[in-house]
């Protein structure tokens, strides 16, 4: 071997960047196997299970008044958070930036399905805003290697929710994400701490498969007064009159208590607590729910 | 020798906490606008080869940080401040005004910088009791306004300076900067703490809310709801229209919740007691209980015609 042919070869292995170990570039396609009815037809009202909240969430939530995203014409285009994007409606782009001048990763972007939603998760080492700078529905995302697992952190979150009936997820949390890619199917935990709302880090998954041929279409909204309202209003439930917290405990058999939150619910031995748990006779709501399409209403 | 080098070392701490807590940092905003961010709160500034339009001066104490930090955005350095506007009569505001133009040094045009408020500021000031440190913060204003609003046309923009009535205070003023889109808010919206409510100085729980339906009212989203128009707070960061609903949001669910115990003829103490902020209280800086006991004498109060 030549010195010339010795050097090219090193200049080509020294030069080549420390690259992705995995590419998540592609269609990916939601898979709705978990938390199905939350996810697709939407939460119901007061149910909070599996959620570490505080007393300060859990009242937020029992305040809000799904009013409010018709009548606070702002909110009617708001989209999901970052944190929340993943999990509804969450068929989603991932495409590389590549430094032409270094071939290095700059970063990931994707697109979702929901809001048309773009995010950048950069990778070539920038810090992340100073506190004072404004906040986003994405937020500012920077990732390393762990590994083939790339780690998320994203912090300058807009506020926004944990659930979509009114639990709050605040402007200070900070959400970390761990993508990780088995051949053609993409799994991502998401950690939230949120000092404002949760007593305990909020940890959940959820999983897409590779769909090469799915074209997202455009979302599109445009807000508009749908309803005649005096200026400024704000629907919500004062405190203790919101009547609809006990809905779901009484349509699926589960004790109230146990629909309300909070850390401890959300490990095995509260189930000693469930004594008076009656399963109810036959599931007639949302028994299964895998796609948009097939969720059983009652 | 080693207290020597002991008293060395904790001295540079200290003043590196010093330096650290005063420190002014630049944040660009967009347009031509950008926000200054101090310990006394935000200062928002607007300029081009016409001059400098400053939005609140923060304090006399920290005035050298903040010409230093609009001496790194102007170009030349130089460039003379020709408009300042006061948002409100709190000191943290307003007190900066002469020191800051008089770091102008031998620029004469700083030195004939017009000084802006609305009329009910000064007349406050004026009417503070003798012995007060606010005769010097009132002989630092030059011009006030009582026609809202008060707009003039400033490097190529329009800026249009909004009297706010009985909000945190009765002498509100939010300034638009049309062309770069990016409003000032003062204290009317604080996104990271409570509001005050200043009644002896006018305030009212109404009238913020009137304030905060009018920013919304003049702030333009981008597309989902992000970006378009941005607000510069009078103190923490740099928010747009959402965050302003949120804020507003905030405020009217626990105005309602005191109108509610106020109608059941709870006395302020019960209220107090009963916590009506209490899910705002980890989001929010800032007493709750004086937060609420605003609320519930302003209720509590006819509101002047």
């Amino acid at each position: 071997m030549s010195k010339a042919t010795v050097l090219v070869l090193s200049a080509a292995l020294w030069g080549a960047p420390a690259f992705a170990q995995v590419d998540f570039s592609g269609e990916w396609a939601p898979l709705y196997h978990e938390n199905g009815p939350e996810r697709l037809p939407g939460p119901e009202l007061g149910d909070y299970t599996e959620l570490p909240i505080n007393d300060a969430a859990r009242l937020r939530a029992d305040s809000w008044d799904a009013d409010r995203i018709s009548v606070v014409e702002q909110y009617q285009c708001r989209p999901h958070g970052s944190d929340y994007a993943l999990r509804g409606l969450g068929n989603m782009r991932v495409w590389r930036e590549i430094d032409p001048a270094t071939q290095r990763l700059v970063g990931f972007h994707t697109h979702m399905l929901a809001w048309d939603s773009e995010r950048t998760i950069y990778m070539d080492g920038r810090a992340h805003p100073p506190e004072y700078a404004n906040h986003t529905w994405q937020g500012f995302s920077t990732a390393v290697w762990e590994g083939n697992m790339l780690t998320v952190t994203t912090t300058h979150l807009k506020e926004n929710y944990l659930r979509r009936n009114g639990v709050p997820r605040s402007d200070q949390a900070i959400v970390t994400e761990h993508w990780m890619r088995h051949g053609d199917y993409l799994t991502v935990v998401t950690v939230i701490d949120d000092p404002v709302f949760l007593t305990e880090p909020l940890v959940r998954s959820d999983n897409w498969y590779l769909d090469p041929g799915q074209h997202i279409g455009i979302f599109g909204c445009e807000h508009a007064p749908e309803l005649p309202k005096p200026e400024g209003a704000v629907p919500n439930h004062l405190p203790g009159t919101n009547p609809y917290l006990r809905e779901v405990s009484e349509w699926y058999g589960l004790p109230y208590e146990a629909t309300r939150g909070g850390a401890e619910t959300l490990y095995p031995e509260y189930r000693l607590k469930l004594n008076s748990y009656k399963a109810p006779p036959k599931c007639d709501r949302y028994c299964t729910c895998t796609t948009l399409f097939d969720c059983q209403l009652r | 020798m080693k207290l020597l080098t002991f008293a060395i070392l904790c001295g540079s701490c200290a003043w590196g906490q010093v330096q650290s807590q005063d420190a002014v940092h630049v944040f660009p905003v967009q347009g031509n606008v950008s926000m200054l961010v101090g310990p006394g709160g935000n200062t928002t500034v607007q300029m081009g080869k016409e001059g400098i339009v400053v939005v609140d001066t923060q304090t006399a104490a920290v005035a050298p940080q903040v010409m230093a930090a609009i001496r790194k955005l102007a170009i030349p350095p130089d460039t003379p401040i020709i408009w300042v506007i006061n948002t409100s009569l709190d000191a943290d505001h307003i007190s900066g005004n002469e020191a800051l133009l008089r770091l102008g040094g031998s620029n004469e045009a700083s030195l004939r910088a017009r000084v802006i408020t609305h009329e009910n500021v000064l007349n406050r000031l004026v009417a503070a009791g003798p012995g007060q440190a606010r005769v010097a913060d009132a002989a630092s204003i030059n011009d006030t306004y009582f026609r809202s609003p008060k707009d003039f046309l400033f490097n190529g923009e329009a800026v249009m300076v909004y009297h706010i009535p009985a909000a945190h205070t009765d002498g509100d003023s939010i300034v638009l900067f049309r062309r770069s889109d990016v409003i000032s808010s003062g204290d009317i919206f604080t996104p990271d703490r409570y509001p005050v409510i200043d009644l002896a100085n006018g305030g009212s729980v109404q009238g913020l809310l009137d304030g905060l339906n009018k920013i919304l009212e003049m702030a333009v989203a981008g597309k989902y709801q992000e970006g378009g128009t941005f607000v510069v707070p009078g103190h923490g960061r740099l928010c747009d229209e959402a965050d302003v609903v949120e804020f507003r949001d905030m405020v009217a669910i626990i105005r309602d919740r005191v109108q509610d115990m106020l109608k059941k003829g709870m006395a302020l103490e019960q209220v107090k007691a009963a916590k009506p902020s209490r899910d705002y209280d980890t989001q929010y800086s800032g007493s709750p209980d004086v937060f609420v006991e605003s609320i519930y004498k302003s209720l509590a109060t006819p509101r002047k015609p």
